[in-house]
C-alpha cells in the first residue's frame, strides 16, 4: 500500500490513533474539546442575546409609537387623519394629508432631481475621471456624507433661500422645491458614491467583451456597466430616499412650517418629520394633538421599515446573481 | 491541409510593443493568411494574448503602452489615424480565455452587437441570433431558454455562447485567447471542431497553451518567445521538422 506523503507537523497519528483522539479519549484532546464547546456555548448566547436585544428595542419603539398614536382614533377618524387637509388643532382638527403628502411629494421632488445627478456624478467619477483627480473626489465625497444635517439646513436658509428669491422676484423662498434643493445636497454625495462603488465594482470582463464587440465607451456604460450594477444602484437610491424621508433639520428650516398643501413649489408648506418637531414641544401630554403627532411618527417609521426591508431584499437578490 | 500560399489577409510589420519601458513584442513580423486557423504557441509572458490584441487595439485601453511599426489588415494600416477603432473591432471578434457573457439573458447577449452596429428590427435580430447560435453550434442546445440568464450556462456553453455572440457582427477576423483553457476536454473539442468548421468563412488567430490543440486546430502555427517571433510556418512542418532548435526545445518538452 502507498503512503501519502504528509508533512510532518508534530506528532505523528496512525489512522486508529487520530480518530481517537478526535473523538475525545485522550485527556488532552477532551480538554480541548471541552473549551471550545464552551466559547462556542457562550458566543451563540451572546449572540442570540444581542440580536433579541435589537428586536427588543425595535418593537418597543413601534409598540410605543403604534400604542399611542392609535389614541388618535378615538376622537379623529380614520378618513379625516388621512384625507383631510384641516389641521387646526386649536378647533380640534387633525387632518394630516397635507403632511402625508407633503413627505411623499418632497421625498418624489428630492429623487427626480438627485437620482439623475447622483448618476452622472458617479459614472464620471468612475468611468471619465483621471486616477489623481478620482483620489481627491471621492475623499471629499465621503466627507460630505458626514457633515450634520443642520449645516444643511443653514447654508439653505442664508444663502439658497435669498437666491431663490432673487430667481422669483418675489418675497417666497420657502416651500418644497427649497426643501428638496437642500435634501439633494444633502444625498447627492451618499448616492453617488455608493454608485460609484458598485460600478467600479462591475467586472472588467463585461467591458472588455463590449470593447471588443465594438462599442464606445458611452455604449457600454449605458449598456453594459449601468444594468450590470443596477442592484447597487437600487441600493444607492433607497438609501437616499430613507435620508431624504426622515431629515428633519435641514427641512424644517427652510420648507416655511404653515399646514397648507404643497401644490406649489413656492409656497410655504410642512411635512410629516417638520410638523413633529415644530409642534411637539408645546402639546399636552394627555391630548388627541399628541396622539396625532405619535400617529404622523408611526406612519414615517412604517415608511422607513418597508424601505429596509426593499433594500435588504435588493441585497439579497444582488449576492445572488 | 491548406498551403502557407493563400493569401495574406493581416500583414504585422516590425512591431515593437512597449509597457512603460518594458518591451513586449520585439520586431514582430508576419503574415497571417486568410481564411485560415494561425496558432500562436510559446511560454507564459512571452507575448502572445500582447501581440493578439494588437489585432483588435484593445491595447489601446492598457495605459502607458506604445506601439512602433506597421500593422495592415486588408491593406488597410489598422492604426492609422482615420481608422475608427469601432469598426476595427466589429470586423476583428474576439474571444476571451474566460467566458464572458453579459448578465443578460441568451438572446440579449447574440443580439448585443447586432444592436450596437445599429439593428433594430426585431426579425432581423431573431435570425441573426438563431444563425449566430447555430454556427457556435449551441442552438439546439439553448434553442428553449433564449430569455434564460447566460449566466445559467455550463464553461463550455458560455464559451460556445460567446463565441456566437463574436459572430453576430458579422467579423472577418476571429482572435481567440486560449478559448479553451478554461473548460474540460469534451467542451475543447467541441470548441476545436467548431473552429474547424468557421475557418472556411473567418480568418482564425488563436492563441493556445496547448500544443496538441496548436498540432490539431491550425494551419499555420507561430512560436514566440521572449516577444520575439522564432518560427513561423505549416503547423505541420513546425512540429515535424522545426527549423529553430530552440522551437525542437519548446515543442519537444524540454523547456516552457
Ligand atoms: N498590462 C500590462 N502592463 C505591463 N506589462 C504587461 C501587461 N500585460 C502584459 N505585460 C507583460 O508583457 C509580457 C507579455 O505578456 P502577454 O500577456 O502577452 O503574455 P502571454 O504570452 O499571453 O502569456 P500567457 O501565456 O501567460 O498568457 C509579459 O512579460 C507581461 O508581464
Ligand atoms: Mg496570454
Amino acid at each position: 500500500m502507498s503512503m501519502m506523503e504528509v508533512p510532518n507537523l508534530g506528532t505523528v497519528y496512525s489512522g486508529e490513533e487520530l480518530g481517537r483522539s478526535l473523538e475525545g479519549s485522550s485527556g488532552k484532546a477532551f480538554s480541548r474539546r471541552a473549551r471550545l464547546s464552551f466559547y462556542n456555548r457562550t458566543f451563540k448566547i451572546v449572540c442570540i442575546a444581542s440580536a433579541v436585544f435589537v428586536c427588543l428595542i425595535l418593537f418597543s419603539i413601534l409598540l410605543l409609537m403604534g400604542r399611542t398614536g392609535i389614541l388618535t382614533f378615538e376622537t379623529v377618524s380614520l378618513k379625516t387623519f388621512f384625507f383631510s387637509t384641516e389641521w387646526v388643532p386649536e378647533n380640534e382638527q387633525y387632518g394630516a394629508f397635507i403632511f402625508i403628502f407633503g413627505t411623499i411629494a418632497l421625498t418624489l421632488l428630492t429623487m427626480v432631481i438627485s437620482v439623475p445627478l447622483s448618476l452622472i456624478i458617479a459614472i464620471f467619477l468612475s468611468e471619465m475621471t483621471p486616477a489623481w483627480l478620482k483620489n481627491a473626489l471621492r475623499p471629499v465625497l465621503d466627507l460630505l456624507v458626514g457633515i450634520p444635517s443642520v449645516v444643511y439646513g443653514f447654508l439653505g436658509m442664508t444663502v439658497l433661500i435669498p437666491m431663490l428669491r432673487s430667481v422669483t422676484g418675489t418675497t417666497l423662498g420657502d416651500g418644497i422645491l427649497a426643501a428638496a434643493i437642500v435634501l439633494t445636497i444633502m444625498v447627492l454625495p451618499t448616492i453617488s458614491r455608493i454608485t460609484d462603488d458598485s460600478i467600479v465594482a462591475v467586472p472588467k470582463k463585461f467591458r472588455d467583451a463590449s470593447y471588443a464587440l465594438g462599442s464606445t465607451r458611452f455604449q457600454t456604460v449605458v449598456r453594459v456597466v449601468i444594468p450590470a450594477a443596477k442592484s447597487g444602484i437600487m441600493y444607492a437610491v433607497i438609501l437616499g430616499m430613507a435620508r431624504a424621508l426622515g431629515e428633519t433639520m435641514a427641512v424644517v428650516m427652510v420648507i416655511g412650517n404653515t399646514p397648507q398643501l404643497a401644490d406649489a413649489l413656492f409656497k410655504p408648506t410642512s411635512v410629516l418629520t417638520s410638523n413633529i418637531v415644530m409642534q411637539i414641544p408645546n402639546v399636552p401630554f394627555d391630548s388627541a394633538w399628541n396622539y396625532a403627532l405619535y400617529m404622523m411618527g408611526f406612519i414615517l417609521l412604517v415608511i422607513s421599515l418597508i424601505m429596509i426591508v426593499v433594500v435588504r431584499a435588493i441585497q439579497g437578490r444582488g449576492v445572488k446573481s | 491541409m491548406q498551403s502557407i500560399a493563400s493569401q495574406t489577409l493581416i500583414d504585422i510589420h516590425k512591431l515593437n510593443l512597449y509597457y512603460g519601458s518594458f518591451q513586449a513584442l520585439k520586431s514582430v513580423t508576419m503574415d497571417i493568411p486568410e481564411k485560415a486557423i494561425t496558432a500562436f504557441i510559446g511560454p507564459s509572458g512571452c507575448g502572445k494574448s500582447t501581440l493578439l490584441r494588437t489585432l483588435n487595439r484593445m491595447n489601446d485601453m492598457i495605459p502607458n503602452t506604445r506601439i512602433e511599426g506597421k500593422i495592415t489588415i486588408g491593406g488597410a494600416d489598422i492604426y492609422s489615424k482615420e481608422v475608427d477603432v469601432e469598426t476595427l473591432r466589429k470586423k476583428v471578434g474576439m474571444v476571451f480565455q474566460q467566458p464572458n457573457p453579459f448578465p443578460k439573458s441568451i438572446y440579449d447577449n447574440v443580439a448585443y452587437g447586432p444592436r450596437l452596429h445599429g439593428i433594430r428590427s426585431k426579425q432581423k435580430l431573431d435570425e441573426i441570433v438563431e444563425t449566430s447560435l447555430r454556427s457556435a453550434v449551441l442552438w439546439d442546445e439553448v434553442k428553449d431558454y433564449l430569455k434564460r440568464s447566460a449566466l445559467s450556462l455550463s464553461g463550455g456553453q458560455q464559451q460556445r455562447l460567446c463565441i456566437a455572440r463574436a459572430i453576430a457582427v458579422n467579423p472577418d477576423v476571429l482572435l481567440m485567447d486560449e478559448a479553451t483553457s478554461a473548460l474540460d476536454p469534451i467542451s475543447t473539442l467541441k470548441i476545436e471542431e467548431l473552429a474547424q468548421e468557421l475557418k472556411d468563412k473567418y480568418t482564425i488567430v488563436m492563441v493556445t497553451h496547448n500544443m496538441h490543440q496548436a498540432a490539431r486546430v491550425s494551419n499555420q502555427t507561430v512560436f514566440f518567445l521572449n516577444g520575439e517571433v522564432v518560427e513561423f510556418s505549416d503547423t505541420e512542418k513546425l512540429f515535424s521538422n522545426p527549423r529553430d532548435q530552440r522551437t525542437e526545445d519548446y515543442i519537444s518538452g524540454r523547456f516552457g
